[in-house]
């Protein structure tokens, strides 16, 4: 079908649709294949972003330090939907509303691509509405089923049982930063501890070797923050496939209790799932568990860090916890998701071409002040608080419930062993659609 | 004070079984459940307002408060 065959992986792994000679994802054929086309844009011919209204790239290593301000700019400049020619094209809703109405607009918006980049799916490339990577990447009504598949593994009740797992391994990271002389050690809060939390744990739940976990975060990089390199040229996903595929041979060899081997098992109209669904189910699992949560646990952490008067909130009252956790995934969401238009379409005014890209800031719907009440203020017990971090609508995160635990285990460990710290030298900002700190040197203080 | 839910809206966010466990619990999908009749004892109305006002889907409605 392609010719970026993975023959290695394709001969370790029995044919059977084969995952390892499936379509590469996230634009990684090379031109002419039919499967992903080439947009017509050369990011050299661009320089830095000056008016985010007209050229908006959330790729420019400006854009995650400063997007509140730049949402913030767009809205109250009348707005509600920015738009760049980079990517071939693409809109930005930008309000809470018009998010809002992209989200749930299935009719006029697909999934089948979700990461924004210089490739996109041609008409060749998904057996629609299944998609790559699903069922992030499917559409009603396929959507629906590959979806109820994967909900009862990460349904609230079969998530709690793993706080004391996430307990454990957040208080291993914290010893392992060794001896803390208070005003004098800095430490790397994203480095050193968020990053390897839901690595970690979601490697556990699939069952794929511990040792392999900086694997992991290498494809998540390439995934995600590589978004402006040529298809063809981003070899790190190549060996992704490659990896998932010998995981799928070996849990067949050896099958286990894990989501992997649940999901060579689960019957799907009576059928279990073809290998490229496994395997695309999989890689959405690690892309999508990794660096999002990290994100909100660093990000959460750099509030912290200049925020004294939430540390001791946290520490006087730990049942304010409940709601600063919902607060942290308001103020500092990490995910914008996308959607590619299906017909052209005039979207309140605005000229929706067929494939143009349209970007799902969910983290500029939750700074919305027509939403939210002081929504650039954080209000650590803020009460009435519909934030839109997982999204809205059919899509709503699968992983919402792990995220929430880690998020609130990391937080409460850090803080417990570390009561005080600060910023300690420059935050390093993640580029691309997720965002989060990517280092975070904090200094830790006294109690 | 009557509680509703609209099963159809829920994606499943679970705000609701997390501040008000005494009205909704979470089916095997991680769908809300909402377990009284409708009629919400006087001692829950503020949990009841509470879970209303956290779903993003805007799933759950308070009716006839006095």
């Amino acid at each position: 079908m392609t010719d970026t065959v993975n023959e290695e992986a394709a001969d370790s792994a029995p044919s059977r649709g084969g995952f390892a000679d499936r379509d590469p994802i996230f634009g990684d054929s090379p031109e002419g294949t039919d499967i992903w086309q080439r947009v017509p844009y050369n990011p050299d011919d661009y320089g830095p972003v000056e008016d985010y209204a007209t050229d908006f790239d959330h790729a420019d290593p400006n854009y995650n330090p400063n997007a509140p301000g730049v949402w913030k700019d767009l809205r109250e400049s009348g707005c509600p939907v920015a738009h760049s020619d980079r990517y071939g094209g693409m809109w930005v809703p930008i309000t809470h509303d018009t998010v809002h109405e992209v989200a749930y607009d299935t009719d006029h918006f697909t999934s089948r691509a979700v990461v924004v980049s210089v490739g996109r799916p041609g008409d060749m490339a998904l057996p629609a509405p299944i998609g790559g990577v699903p069922p992030i990447s499917s559409d009603p009504p396929f959507h629906g089923m590959a979806r109820r598949l994967l909900l009862p593994p990460f349904a609230p009740k079969q998530i709690e049982p793993w706080e004391d797992e996430v307990r454990t391994l957040c208080r291993r990271l914290l010893d392992d930063m060794g001896g803390i002389v208070p005003g004098e050690t800095v430490v790397d809060a994203a480095v050193q501890y968020a990053q390897h939390i839901p690595v970690n744990v979601i490697g556990r739940m699939l069952g794929f070797p511990e040792e392999d976990e900086e694997l992991f975060r290498e494809f998540v990089h390439v995934a995600l923050e590589t978004i402006n390199q040529e298809p063809g040229t981003r070899t790190g996903i190549d060996d992704l496939g490659k990896y998932i595929a010998a995981q799928i041979a070996d849990h067949r060899e050896n099958p286990r209790d894990d989501l992997t081997s649940y999901l060579m098992n689960v019957e799907l109209e009576g059928n279990k799932l073809s290998d490229e669904h496994v395997g695309g189910s999989i890689i959405l699992l690690l892309i999508a568990g990794i660096d999002t949560t990290w994100s909100a646990i660093g990000s959460s952490l750099w509030h912290l860090a200049q925020t004294p008067g939430d540390r001791q909130r946290l520490r006087d009252d730990p049942e304010v916890m409940t709601f600063a956790i919902e607060e942290f995934l308001r103020a500092y969401a990490p995910v914008t998701m996308a959607r590619m238009v299906k017909e052209d379409n005039d979207f309140h005014g605005c000229p929706m071409k067929k494939d143009d890209w349209v970007l799902l800031p969910f983290p500029a719907a939750n700074r919305d002040p027509k939403q939210f009440e002081d929504a650039d203020k954080f209000i650590i017990d803020r009460e009435e608080n519909r934030h839109a971090a997982f999204g809205l609508g059919i899509h709503r995160c699968l992983g919402s419930n792990l995220a929430r635990l880690e998020l609130r285990v990391a937080i409460e460990e850090f803080i417990a062993k570390f009561p005080n710290f600060e910023l300690a030298g420059d935050t390093r900002w993640s580029v691309g659609q997720i965002r989060g700190p990517r280092e975070l040197p904090v200094r830790i203080l006294a109690d | 004070m009557q509680i509703h839910l609209d099963a159809e809206k829920c994606q499943g966010h679970n705000r609701c079984y997390a501040l008000a466990p005494e009205l909704f619990d979470v089916d095997d999908y991680g769908q809300a459940v909402l377990i009284v009749d409708g009629e919400v004892p006087t001692e829950l109305h503020d949990k009841a307002r509470l879970a209303a006002s956290n779903c993003p889907e805007y799933a759950i409605t308070i009716t006839q408060e006095s």
